[in-house]
């Protein structure tokens, strides 16, 4: 099929799905069908090729950033911000870019892709940059073992044709590196005295950490970092900023960020001005993301695996505010609700829960009951948790923890009552 | 708080913890305390010296590497865990140790990893995983409710009883029904997710065992199971 005719068609399904309020896949779906290699061909007209993220978690805060950063440094990005990290999901967000001819306006593709899909994208498309992020237990119902995710990964180095941007605090990511010629290799990391905030999940049960192992030298390296305030180390100088974006984990993977664009731009890279870009970053959406809902702040945080959920407790103080979690285990979240037995709920004894909700409430609730941690209440229709969790905590700034799909919809409800970014 | 101890051990937590076995581990120490008694709870990883008091040994799951690591050490501890086990010491074993508590694994590769022998089951590494939601049925718990995910088909022995019968799901092998193991005290599945906190039948008869070995006597106090029995409600209406 030609082209023109793939990106007209494509176009007009996109249309109708927005129109009926549906989810990106669908036009991408539709034109996966119809034109195999129309992602392909449109990526391959970009000057300065195309660059993959991958990890378990952070992939889509970390995209924005990159993104945000390239084009503080003048370039033209393409990049699939929905966080539907499928390959279709690139083809529904590139139909929104392209015009008629299917000529894509941007200098470079910077794509946020799932372990899975992304192993699949790298045989038709080889990324010139790749960057990744961290393995841990996630999904393993799609999976299997965090073994064969991180095969994945390394697939996903191998088919990068410059350089390849690892954390060097992940053992597991840091043996792809090992694996890899060293010219293609590129770390970021974060001071010793920082590790703490990042227990792997070999280490969840087991206390302190084996002794260290010499770690690769870092590109860019997380010296130290309080409150919203961070300090980076970059080519032996040290760059402290403010951040708008939240949490500890947000902050290291804005070094994974910076390590990358200056990876990508060499040279070229203006270092005081991509600090000043990240200053100006906001959280993704659903991911930390702030809404106004009866002049309180309310929060999304998005959970979808032990590590994850851990770091947002601990990265988000749970005194002085409400604390909704919703559960769902549709196919996106993961059917298997054994992660939930990883995460420690202890830090939210004090202030108790408010709501618990999603399609699996009732599980989460019986984690809690555990960890003997208080309930207001646990409804698993998320609308009406949702409408009385605002109701019924009128003074006091919120924070609701949910998986991917309880995310969306809940997004979708607060639409109907305040003002709700709409990503597509 | 009463002083009646009751020791737990959990075999191998640095090397097979995934899938959650820690919820297992938390339910039987928040329940005995629940009950009146006080957990101690010890870990055991390779190369510890093997506790002394041991009323409730539980295993976890694993990755295969993991499993690999283990193994030496798990064959040099097989005869003080066979001797716990003929002694009627209450055991839960998930996944990768259910495996290895068995005869053997043999990989898709033709390799041996020889197991504690000390339940008669083998199990031979499968091309396709068995991954999903599961629901068997026993005469002893009524029906077992859990996810699973394992390549791993394990075939019971002749003298052993399977924990429950597959009504949803693959079980033990995919083929003939079974799931899991039943022999003396000892409890073998696949089931995670996690298993002992959505089946507090299972997680009190662990305890009573315990406590009535122990102490002669078991005086259970009623515990407030009703998020369990909903959480089983919903996920009996999840798809696999």
């Amino acid at each position: 099929m030609s082209k023109p005719y793939t990106t007209l068609l494509g176009k007009t399904v996109r249309s109708i799905a927005r129109l009926r309020g549906g989810g990106s896949a669908l036009p991408g779906l539709f034109v996966e069908k119809i034109d195999s290699s129309f992602v392909a061909d449109t990526l391959a007209q970009l000057p300065r090729g195309v660059v993959i993220i991958s990890g378990t978690n952070g992939k889509t805060t970390t995209t924005k950033m990159v993104t945000e950063l390239l084009e503080g440094q003048g370039l033209k990005v393409f990049t699939n911000r929905t966080g539907s990290n499928f390959i279709r999901g690139v083809a529904a967000a590139l139909l929104g870019d392209v015009d008629m001819k299917g000529r894509l306006n941007a200098d470079i593709a910077v794509l946020e892709l799932d372990e899975a899909h992304a192993v699949h994208f790298v045989k038709t498309i080889a990324p010139r940059y790749s960057l990744l992020l961290n393995v841990m237990r996630d999904q393993l119902d799609r999976f299997g073992e965090i073994d064969t995710t991180t095969k994945m990964l390394a697939a996903i180095a191998d088919k990068t044709s410059e350089r390849v941007v690892l954390n060097r605090e992940d053992p597991r990511i840091v043996s792809i590196g090992d694996a890899l010629p060293a010219k293609k290799t590129t770390y970021f990391g974060l001071d010793p005295s920082l590790s703490h905030y990042f227990p792997n999940d070999d280490e969840l049960h087991n206390g302190p950490r084996a002794p260290e192992v010499p770690k690769p030298s870092a590109n860019v390296l997380l010296e130290a970092f309080k409150d919203d305030q961070a300090t980076f180390k970059i080519a032996g100088e040290h760059f402290s900023t403010s951040l708008k974006l939240q949490g500890i984990y947000n902050i290291f993977n804005a070094a994974a960020a910076l390590a990358l664009v200056r990876t990508i731009l060499g040279d070229e890279a203006d270092i005081k001005k991509l600090v000043a870009s990240l200053a100006e970053v906001t959280p993704a959406f659903g991911r930390g993301e702030q809404l106004i809902v009866g002049g309180q702040p309310l929060e999304l945080v998005l959970v979808k695996n032990p590590a994850g959920f851990r770091l947002g407790l601990s990265s988000f103080p749970a005194e002085t505010y409400a604390t909704m979690i919703a559960i769902n285990d549709n196919y996106a979240d993961g059917r298997d609700m054994s992660w939930l037995w990883d995460v420690d709920f202890h830090s939210l004894q004090a202030s108790g829960v408010s709501q618990v909700s999603g399609i699996r409430a009732y599980d989460m609730a019986l984690r809690l009951q555990y960890d003997e941690v208080e309930m207001a209440q646990v409804e698993p229709n998320l609308k009406k948790a949702l409408h009385h969790f605002i109701a019924k905590y009128p003074d006091t700034p919120k924070r609701i923890y949910c998986t991917y799909t309880a995310m969306l919809a809940l997004r979708r409800e607060l639409g109907t009552i305040t003002t709700v970014e709409v990503v597509s | 708080m009463s002083q009646k101890i009751i020791h737990i051990v959990q075999l191998y937590p640095k090397d097979m913890n995934i899938y959650g076995d820690w919820g297992n581990v938390l339910t039987i120490k928040r329940r005995l305390e629940w009950h009146g008694y006080t957990p101690i709870l010890t870990e055991y990883n390779q190369g510890d010296t093997f506790p002394k008091d041991v009323d409730i040994l539980i295993g976890g799951g694993g990755q295969d590497s993991g499993q690999t690591l283990i193994q030496d050490d798990l064959l040099k501890i097989a005869p003080r865990l066979k001797e716990l086990v003929e002694a009627d010491v209450p055991m839960l074993l998930i996944c990768g140790l259910y495996q290895l508590f068995g005869n053997f694994f043999k990989t898709l590769d033709g390799t041996m990893i020889k197991g504690t022998g000390v339940l008669d089951l083998e199990t031979h590494g499968g091309t396709e995983r068995l991954i999903g939601n599961i629901v068997t049925k026993s005469s002893e718990f009524g029906e077992i409710i859990g996810y699973e995910n394992h390549s791993g088909q394990t075939y019971l022995g002749k003298g052993m009883t399977p924990l429950g019968l597959v009504q949803k799901g693959a079980g033990n092998n995919g083929h003939d029904a079974t799931e899991g193991v039943r022999y003396k005290n000892v409890i073998g599945s696949y089931l995670h997710g996690s298993l002992l906190p959505k089946n507090p039948a299972i997680a009190d008869f662990l305890i009573e065992k315990a406590v009535t070995k122990r102490y002669g006597e078991f005086t259970p106090t009623v515990i407030d199971d009703r998020f369990a029995s909903m959480a089983r409600t919903a996920a009996l209406k999840r798809p696999r």
